[in-house]
């Protein structure tokens, strides 16, 4: 493990009667790549605005490098932002962009070209100097911001939504560009995004947040596999969520449970007659009578719908729950509406994600 | 107080202390300060020669409802009104059929009608004392086209001077007309026609109901220097058409009764007010500053 | 269609001939040989009688002299108002804001009568300084107006990132905020200088027996009877207005600001 260069401690933020933030403590490692993810308004662009020093926070600290900066102003934080909207001068041409902050620090002049080139050919946007960011394309004007902001040699690069505004196929390159980057120059990012996708491919932590609060802090096969509350098993992925009663735990530690007039099995640990509420992954859920997992849950196929790589079924159980379940889209014999199947999971693919007291 | 997340970065709080100090003072002495003054002022008593005796009065408001002054007040309303009734009738479909011209022609229409606001307003008027005059262009011409005989007296009357006011002021009119009609969305006149409107009840029941705020706008812009404008009813007016603008004057300048020029004063300012008010709550705009 | 765009055209014709018949007559008759009304031939006398007049001139230096004074000091004041107002929530602003635009909302002879009586009572020599504090302050909230809706519309991100990248607030101000709400302060000021340079009302009451403006001047001798120099007068200040109205216009498509009127 690396050495910690940020860490939140304790934060708290209200704008007027809203709780925008709600003790969040946070430790980030250095080289780390830690992606904060939720909902609009969830809070994570003002985390994101208190570690730049853009907003102060009411309650909380945090410290950067070991030091104390709580109070200090933006411009005495080596902290740099890409912003949301790049938040490119515009009455500046690209070089006069990237060269401000060394400008500011003031670099000499034959250094700050040197740098800038650097900056430009790492952007891979050699020769752009002289264009004004009104004759830039997003995509661009993205890469320009980036360069703007890591010429600073930042200890932690905030990244606000730096993707929102590019079309899906942009995006996925400039992900991968991203990440690179990251690697390249070892650089903290904090990044902030709602898609969970871009979390899942590019962090190698992972914070999901709602109304101000951290849920859950994880890498993204934790989050993924293990959501720990029902809001972060829903918010990302696709998942069924259904409740269910304890009714014994087998040797190996399986939990077995009364689910639909039948037996399932799930992992975790819980007390007889405790009512628990369960997250199964709708592609961990297979078809098939084979007793793989000492049970079998059987239900009527309601409906199909069908999206190209993926086929997902609705099944309607004998106690009129449904689930969702997802398989390949070709190749894939779908079974007739109507007709009764058999399903069943591996017990450590159901998570339990509330507990609810005697059922 | 509600705490409101603002863009708050561009000063920091003592440099926008600093910033808008003078700006603050400035208003207060020559605004508010000189404002207050007069409404003091209008509450006292003419000194017998000249200047002012410090004694609370109402001589100059109870003198108000002198016949004289109703008569100049509702001739000074009277022509008010028509005039923004006339900028509006020619205005709107002026600024509508504008709005409606290919961008090119458009930008050059709309810098036809900026130009003359520009121009000096004195200038203009004396073009229309130089048509208007009994032995100017109108009269020439009807002469030698032998339509009349003697000239016709158009000039120092009532009708001169509605020239000239609709003629000084229909810019602003048209200009925030336009500026509604520009916003308005056009596919707003299609799904009412799309509907099964005709063109005509699609633009009574659309395109006008739309540009309210713009017609709102264009009559305060009108109405309210319409009454204060002394000096197209000195010019064209000759000295029979009294507005309330010259009753000031001639207060302050001829009579010398200052608390009398006070006390019409407050009483415009305070017509200015109601009408803006009305402005605002109808349109439902906070601010007269767009239409600026 | 095609009919009703013809009459569309034809309205917005005759509408514009109107609005500058006065205008195309006073220049016309600005170039007539004689006092009288009928066209008489050609002539530029009444531009050297003109150039010739040292009333006028002194009026006109004086006009000049008063806009630049004027609009500049409101440009400053307006300015700083308009980026201390507008950055942080400030209770009064509001209050403030109706109060300052005062001078442009109510009509002109209310503000005039306000000085004179104002002007008598801190007992302040009538003339170009009682003319110049009236005229800044009915300049300001031209000034006022355009830069605030300049800073409206200015994404707050951008002086953020400039603070990000190092850069206190006194940099922010100079770097960024000022080259971007130049445009909007270059053409209020515009505005403003030539609502300064055709005032009437307010000049009328501001000022002193010795000190005359272009406007005052036009509108005394109007008064006193015609003499064609106005109409020559008058020419110039047209082609005046129609350059400066060029040079605004020009700015403005350069930095693609917010149209002002």
């Amino acid at each position: 493990m690396e050495k910690t260069i940020l860490s939140i401690r304790n934060i708290s933020k209200i704008f007027g009667q809203t709780q925008a933030l709600c003790d969040i403590s946070i430790d980030v490692s250095k080289g780390e790549f830690l992606t904060l993810l939720g909902p609009s308004g969830c809070g994570k662009t003002t985390l994101l605005r208190i570690i730049a020093g853009l907003e102060t926070p009411d309650e909380g600290s945090i410290f950067l490098d070991g030091k104390d900066v709580t109070g200090w102003e933006p411009n005495k934080r080596n902290v740099n932002t890409v912003f949301q909207s790049y938040a490119l001068f515009p009455h500046m041409n690209v070089f006069q962009n990237i060269a401000y902050g060394l400008k500011l620090k003031k670099v000499p002049k034959l250094q700050i070209e040197k740098r800038v080139e650097e900056m430009l050919a790492l952007v891979q946007l050699p020769g752009y100097g002289q264009r004004m960011p009104s004759q830039l394309s997003g995509g661009q004007r993205q890469r320009i911001a980036i360069a703007r902001a890591i010429i600073n040699d930042p200890e932690v690069l905030l990244l606000d939504e730096p993707l929102g505004a590019l079309d899906l196929q942009l995006r996925r390159q400039m992900q991968t560009e991203l990440k690179r980057l990251q690697k390249h120059l070892g650089i903290t990012f904090i990044y902030i995004t709602h898609d969970q996708e871009e979390a899942l491919n590019m962090s190698d932590r992972i914070g999901i947040m709602n109304e101000g609060k951290l849920i859950q802090l994880g890498t993204p096969d934790e989050i993924y596999e293990h959501p720990q509350t029902r809001f972060a098993a829903q918010f990302i992925g696709q998942t069924n969520i259904f409740d269910a009663v304890v009714t014994g735990q087998e040797e190996d530690g399986r939990l077995v449970l009364s689910f639909a007039g039948g037996i399932i099995k799930a992992q975790g640990s819980g007390q007889t007659g405790e009512k628990v509420t369960l997250s199964v992954r709708t592609e961990r859920i297979r078809f098939g009578e084979e007793n793989k997992y000492g049970f079998t849950l059987s239900g009527r196929v309601k409906s199909h719908s069908y999206t190209g790589g993926l086929l997902r079924t609705i099944l309607l159980l004998s106690d009129g729950q449904e689930l969702t379940v997802t398989g390949m889209g070709g190749g894939y014999s779908r079974a007739p509406i109507g007709t009764q199947v058999q399903i069943h999971w591996n017990p450590g693919c159901a998570v339990i994600v509330e507990r609810g007291g005697a059922g | 107080m509600k705490k409101q997340k603002l863009p708050s970065t561009h000063v920091s709080c003592q440099g926008a202390c600093a910033a808008r100090l003078p700006f603050i003072l400035w208003t207060m002495v020559f605004v508010a300060i000189p404002l207050l003054y007069i409404l003091c002022m209008s509450f006292m008593k003419k000194a017998a020669t000249w200047g002012i005796l410090a004694e609370f009065s109402l001589d100059s408001y109870q003198k108000l409802f002198d016949p004289v002054y109703v008569k100049v007040f509702g001739q000074s309303m009277w022509l008010a009104f028509l005039t923004t009734v006339f900028t509006l009738l020619i205005g709107y479909p002026f600024a509508y059929f504008t709005s409606k011209l290919p961008p090119k022609w458009r930008s050059l229409v709309l810098l036809l009608i900026i130009v003359p606001f520009w121009t000096n307003s004195l200038v203009r008027i004396y073009g229309w004392m130089i048509l208007l005059r009994s032995q100017g262009v109108i009269n020439s011409l009807l002469i030698m086209l032998g339509i009349i005989d003697s000239p016709l007296k158009l000039l120092y009357n009532f009708g001169a001077v509605l020239v000239g006011m609709v003629y000084a002021l229909i810019p602003f009119m048209i200009l925030s007309v336009y500026n509604s009609i520009a916003k308005l969305d056009p596919a707003l006149v299609e799904a009412s026609r799309d509907l099964g409107a005709s063109r005509w009840r699609a633009f009574w029941t659309v395109t006008v109901p739309m540009t309210r705020a713009g017609i709102m706008a264009g009559c305060v812009l009108v109405f309210i220097p319409s009454v204060g404008l002394f000096f197209v009813s000195d010019l064209l007016g000759g000295a029979k058409t009294m507005l309330l603008g010259n009753l000031i004057k001639n207060e302050l300048l001829t009579a010398r009764n200052w608390p009398m020029g006070a006390a019409l004063s407050i009483v415009m300012m305070t017509m200015t007010m109601i009408v803006i008010g009305i402005y605002k709550k109808v349109s439902g705009e906070k601010s007269l500053e767009g239409i600026v | 269609m095609k009919k009703r765009s013809r009459f569309a055209e034809v309205y917005i014709t005759l509408v514009l001939l109107l609005m500058y018949l006065p205008i195309i007559v006073v220049i016309v008759y600005s170039f007539n040989d004689t006092k009288m009304f009928h066209w008489a031939g050609f002539t530029l006398d009444w531009y050297s009688k003109l150039l010739n007049n040292m009333s006028i001139r002194t009026a006109f230096l004086n006009s000049l002299q008063l806009a630049a004074l004027s609009s500049l000091s409101a440009a400053v004041l307006g300015t700083l108002g308009a980026v201390g107002l507008t950055g942080r929530y400030f209770k009064a602003r509001g209050i403030l804001e109706n109060v300052s635009l005062i001078p442009i909302m109510i009509p002109e002879i209310i503000l005039g009568m306000a000085y004179l009586a104002f002007f008598s009572f801190l007992r302040l020599p009538f003339g170009m300084l009682t003319m110049l504090l009236a005229h800044t302050t009915f300049c300001i909230p031209y000034i006022y107006i355009n830069v605030k809706a300049r800073l409206t519309d200015l994404d707050p991100s951008i002086a953020e990132a400039a603070r990000d990248l190092g850069a206190g607030y006194v940099r922010v101000f100079f770097d960024i905020t000022l080259p971007l709400i130049f445009p909007s302060i270059l053409s209020g000021t515009l505005l403003a200088f030539a609502m300064s340079m055709d005032d009437v009302v307010i000049s009328f009451f501001t000022t002193g027996a010795q000190t005359s403006t272009l406007p005052l001047q036009v509108y005394s001798m109007l008064k006193m009877g015609v003499t064609p120099e106005i109409n020559a007068l008058c020419t110039v200040m047209l082609g005046a207005v129609f350059f400066i109205v060029a040079i605004a216009r020009l700015v403005r498509a350069r930095k693609k600001t917010r149209p002002l009127l």
